[in-house]
C-alpha cells in the first residue's frame, strides 16, 4: 500500500515538474512560444471558416482535387522518415556523436508524423466522419485500401516514436538503466517502420493507373530518397538552433552534424539519379504519358504556373548536392547550413506541390486546371506547421534538461531531504 | 478524437447527432433503414416543401447493366447533360455539379483527349470537323473508386452500378485520384438546387439531395432502371445515340449492339472493364 502510494506520488510529482519545466523560461521562449499560439490560433480560426462553408473555401476543384494539403502531408511524411538516419547509427553502429542526440531525431519524428495526420485531416470534407476510418468503431477497407494501411503505419510510427523517447528518458530521469531487452525490440522496429510509412504513402499514388504522373515504379524509391535529403537536413539545423538557445550544455557535436551531412551526400546523390533515370524514359520515349512532366518541366499549351517553382527546385538540390559533396563545404557550418535551407526548400517544392499537383493535370479526360493555393490554404498550412513547431518545442524543454542531467529524480530527492532535515 | 469533437461544439441539434452516429446502409436493418427514411423525407419535406417518395429498392435479380454509346451520332447538344442535372438533382451553382462531361475532339482524333475542349459554346451543333465525345460513370466491373475508397463507402451492387453511400463518405478524394474517367465529382460545398426545380423521386443509393463534402456519380439512375426505365440521358437524346440494357438478357439491346457493332471501351489497357460501349454505325 505503501509503496504504491509512493509510486503514485512521484508520478505525480513528474508530472508537475514537467509542467513547470515548460512553462517557465526565458523571454525569448515565451517570445516564440506564444507567437507560434498566435500563428495556430489564427490558422484554426481560418480552418473554422473552411468547415463551416466546406471545401469551396479553398482553391481545389474537381479537376485539381488535392492540393497544398496533400502536399505538405507528403513532404511531412518523408521528414519523419528521416529520423532512421539517426537511430541506425546510433542503435545498430553504436556511433556515440549520434548517440546522444537521437532521442531529440525521433522526437522530431513524432512531431513530423502529427503534423503529416493534420494536414490529412484538415483535408477531409467531412471530419465529422472521421471515426468511420477507425478500425472496429468504423468500416476500414483494409488491406484494400492504401489510405487505410497510411492511418495504420502512420500511427504506428507515431506510437513508436513516442514510446522509445519517452521510455528513455523517463529512465534517465530515475537515474536507471533502460531494460534494453524490453526496448530495443521496439527500436529496430522502428526502422522498418520508417521505410514503409513512407513506402505506403508513395504507393498512395503509385497505384493509380488513372494517373501516369504517380503511376510509376521509380515512386517509391524516389520518395525515400528525397526524404533521407530533406528530414536530416531540417534536423541538422534544428540541433544547432538548440545548441545555441538552450541553456542547458547539450551535446551536440559538430562531428554528429557531419555525419548526418555525408549521408545528405549519399541521399541526394540517388534522388538526382532516379530522377533522371525517370526523366530520361519519360522524355526518349515521348508516349503520352510525358503531359504531366511537360507541364512541370516546361508547360504545357501555354500553362506553365510551375515551370520557375521546379526549376529552382532543381537548382538548389543540385547545388545543396556539391556542398555536401565536397569535404570543405560540408564541414564548414556556414555553407553547411546553405547547403540544408537549400535542400529542405527544394525537396518541398519537389516532393510536395511539384509531386502532387502534376498528378492532376492534365486531368483524366485531358482539362487542364492551374491550381494555386489561396490564403485559407496557406493560413492553415502555417497553423499546423507552428503547431508541429510547438509541440517539437515543448518537447525539446523537457527532454534537453533530462539529457543533460539538469532535470533529474535525484535533485528532486535532494530537495525533499534538505525539506524535511529542516 | 477531433471527429467527436467537431459535432459537439458545431451546435450540437439532435438532427446531427442522429447523422453522426448514422450506421453504414449496407450494415443497417430493415427497420433502421425505414427509420432513415423517414427522417429523411420529413427533413426534405421542410427544406424543399415537397413530398419526397425515397426508395431503397433492391438490384433486381439477374440484371447487369450496361450503356451503349454510338458516337457517329452524337451532334454535341448536352440535352443528357441537362436531364441528366435536372432527374438527379445536381447542385446547380457553387458549386455546378455535372455528370455527364461531352467533349469536343477535332476529327482525325478520339484517344488523345489532351486536345479536347470541354467548353466549347458554338451557337450551332454540330460544328464542322468536330466529333463529340460524351464521357460519364462508366461503370467499371473492376471498378479503382471502390478499391481505394478507405472506409467502404463506395461499393458494387449486384446489378453492376457502383454507389455511394453519401452519408458514410469522410470527402478524402481518393476515388476521384483514382477514377481514369473523371467519373465522380465532390460537393465543395453545400449543393444549391432550386425549390421548384426538385425531383422529389428519389432513391437512397442515387439522386436524393445530397450534402456538402460528399463525392457524387452516375448511376445509371438506379431511380428509374430498377423500376424498368431508361436513365434519363437515354430518353433525353435527341438522336437516338444512347442506348441501354442488361447485359445478361442474350434478347437486349445491348447484347444486340456487342454482337453487331464495332464496340470499345474508353481505356480498354487500364484493366478497369467498362460496361460503357462505344460504338460506331457499321
Amino acid at each position: 500500500m505503501e509503496k504504491r502510494r509512493d509510486i503514485l506520488n512521484e508520478t505525480w510529482h513528474f508530472y508537475k515538474r514537467t509542467l513547470t519545466l515548460v512553462v517557465t523560461g526565458s523571454k525569448l521562449y515565451y517570445a516564440w512560444c506564444l507567437s507560434l499560439v498566435a500563428i495556430i490560433i489564427i490558422g484554426l480560426l481560418f480552418y473554422m471558416k473552411q468547415h463551416e462553408t466546406g471545401l469551396i473555401a479553398t482553391n481545389m476543384n474537381d479537376q485539381v482535387s488535392w492540393g497544398l494539403y496533400i502536399a505538405n502531408f507528403t513532404y511531412l511524411v518523408g521528414a519523419a522518415a528521416a529520423a532512421v538516419l539517426l537511430v541506425i547509427p546510433s542503435y545498430v553502429y553504436h556511433f556515440k556523436p549520434i548517440k546522444e542526440i537521437v532521442v531529440l531525431g525521433e522526437l522530431f519524428a513524432a512531431s513530423s508524423i502529427v503534423m503529416a495526420i493534420l494536414f490529412v485531416m484538415v483535408d477531409l470534407g467531412r471530419l465529422d466522419r472521421f471515426w468511420h476510418m477507425l478500425p472496429v468503431l468504423g468500416w476500414m477497407n483494409f488491406p484494400q485500401s492504401l489510405l487505410a494501411w497510411d492511418v495504420l503505419a502512420l500511427n504506428g510510427y507515431l506510437f513508436l516514436n513516442l514510446l522509445i523517447p519517452i521510455y528513455l528518458l523517463v529512465k534517465f530521469y530515475y537515474r536507471k538503466n533502460p531494460n534494453w531487452k524490453f526496448i530495443l525490440p521496439f527500436i529496430l522496429l522502428s526502422i522498418p517502420m520508417a521505410v514503409a510509412i513512407h513506402t505506403v504513402t508513395a504507393f498512395l499514388y503509385n497505384g493509380l493507373p488513372a494517373r501516369p504522373f504517380w503511376n510509376a515504379s521509380i515512386l517509391a524509391p524516389r520518395f525515400l530518397a528525397s526524404a533521407f535529403c530533406s528530414g536530416p537536413a531540417i534536423i541538422i539545423i534544428i540541433f544547432q538552433i538548440i545548441r545555441k538557445v538552450s541553456i542547458h550544455h547539450i551535446e551536440i557535436e559538430d562531428e554528429a552534424l557531419f555525419k548526418i551531412s555525408e549521408l545528405i551526400a549519399y541521399a541526394m546523390f540517388l534522388n538526382l539519379f532516379l530522377l533522371s533515370a525517370e526523366l530520361f524514359k519519360e522524355y526518349y520515349s515521348q508516349t503520352v504519358h510525358i503531359a504531366s512532366f511537360k507541364y512541370l518541366f516546361e508547360g504545357l499549351h501555354g500553362h506553365n504556373q510551375l515551370v520557375p517553382w521546379i526549376w529552382a527546385a532543381m537548382t538548389m538540390n543540385v547545388i545543396a548536392f556539391f556542398i555536401f559533396l565536397i569535404p570543405q563545404t560540408r564541414k564548414r557550418l556556414t555553407t553547411l547550413n546553405l547547403g540544408c535551407l537549400l535542400v529542405i526548400i527544394g525537396v518541398w517544392i519537389e516532393k510536395g506541390p511539384g509531386f502532387v499537383i502534376p498528378g492532376f493535370v492534365p486531368d483524366p479526360l485531358g482539362e487542364i486546371f492551374e491550381y494555386l493555393p489561396n490564403l485559407l490554404e496557406l493560413t492553415v498550412s502555417f497553423g499546423i506547421w507552428a503547431t508541429g513547431l510547438l509541440i517539437f518545442t515543448l518537447l525539446m524543454k523537457v527532454a534537453i534538461p533530462i539529457e543533460t542531467g539538469a532535470f533529474t529524480h535525484t535533485e528532486y530527492e535532494k530537495g525533499i531531504a534538505a525539506f524535511r532535515s529542516r | 478524437m477531433a471527429g467527436l469533437y467537431i459535432p459537439l461544439f458545431s451546435s450540437c441539434s439532435r438532427e446531427e447527432a442522429e447523422d453522426f452516429l448514422q450506421k453504414h446502409f449496407r450494415e443497417m436493418t430493415a427497420d433502421e433503414k425505414k427509420q432513415v427514411i423517414a427522417k429523411l423525407e420529413q427533413r426534405y419535406l421542410q427544406k424543399y416543401g415537397r413530398k419526397f417518395r425515397i426508395s431503397t429498392q433492391d438490384a433486381v435479380p439477374d440484371t447487369l447493366w450496361a450503356y451503349g454509346l454510338e458516337l457517329s451520332r452524337c451532334i454535341g447538344c448536352r440535352r443528357c447533360v441537362y436531364a441528366c442535372v435536372k432527374e438527379n438533382n445536381q447542385s446547380r451553382h457553387d458549386p455546378q455539379l455535372q455528370w455527364i462531361r461531352v467533349l469536343r475532339l477535332k476529327r482525325g482524333n478520339l484517344i488523345n483527349l489532351e486536345d479536347s475542349e470541354h467548353y466549347y459554346d458554338p451557337d450551332l451543333v454540330p460544328e464542322k470537323g468536330f466529333v463529340y465525345l460524351p464521357v460519364q460513370c462508366q461503370q467499371c466491373q473492376n471498378p479503382p473508386c471502390v478499391k481505394v475508397c478507405p472506409v467502404h463507402a463506395t461499393w458494387q451492387e449486384p446489378d453492376g452500378i457502383v454507389v455511394v453511400d453519401y452519408n458514410w463518405c469522410i470527402g478524402c478524394r481518393y476515388c476521384i485520384a483514382a477514377c481514369p474517367y473523371k467519373g465522380r465529382v465532390f460537393n465543395w460545398a453545400e449543393p444549391n438546387i432550386p425549390r421548384e426545380e426538385i425531383n422529389p423521386s428519389v432513391h437512397y443509393l442515387g439522386n436524393r439531395p445530397r450534402m456538402k463534402c460528399a463525392v457524387e456519380k452516375c448511376t445509371f439512375c438506379i431511380q428509374r432502371v430498377r423500376q424498368g426505365r431508361y436513365p434519363a440521358c437515354v430518353e433525353a437524346c435527341p438522336t437516338g445515340t444512347r442506348k441501354f440494357g442488361n447485359l445478361l438478357d442474350p434478347n437486349s439491346e445491348m447484347r444486340y449492339i456487342i454482337d453487331r457493332k464495332r464496340v470499345f471501351r474508353l481505356k480498354e489497357d487500364l484493366g478497369t472493364e467498362p460496361k460503357f460501349y462505344y460504338f460506331f454505325e457499321a
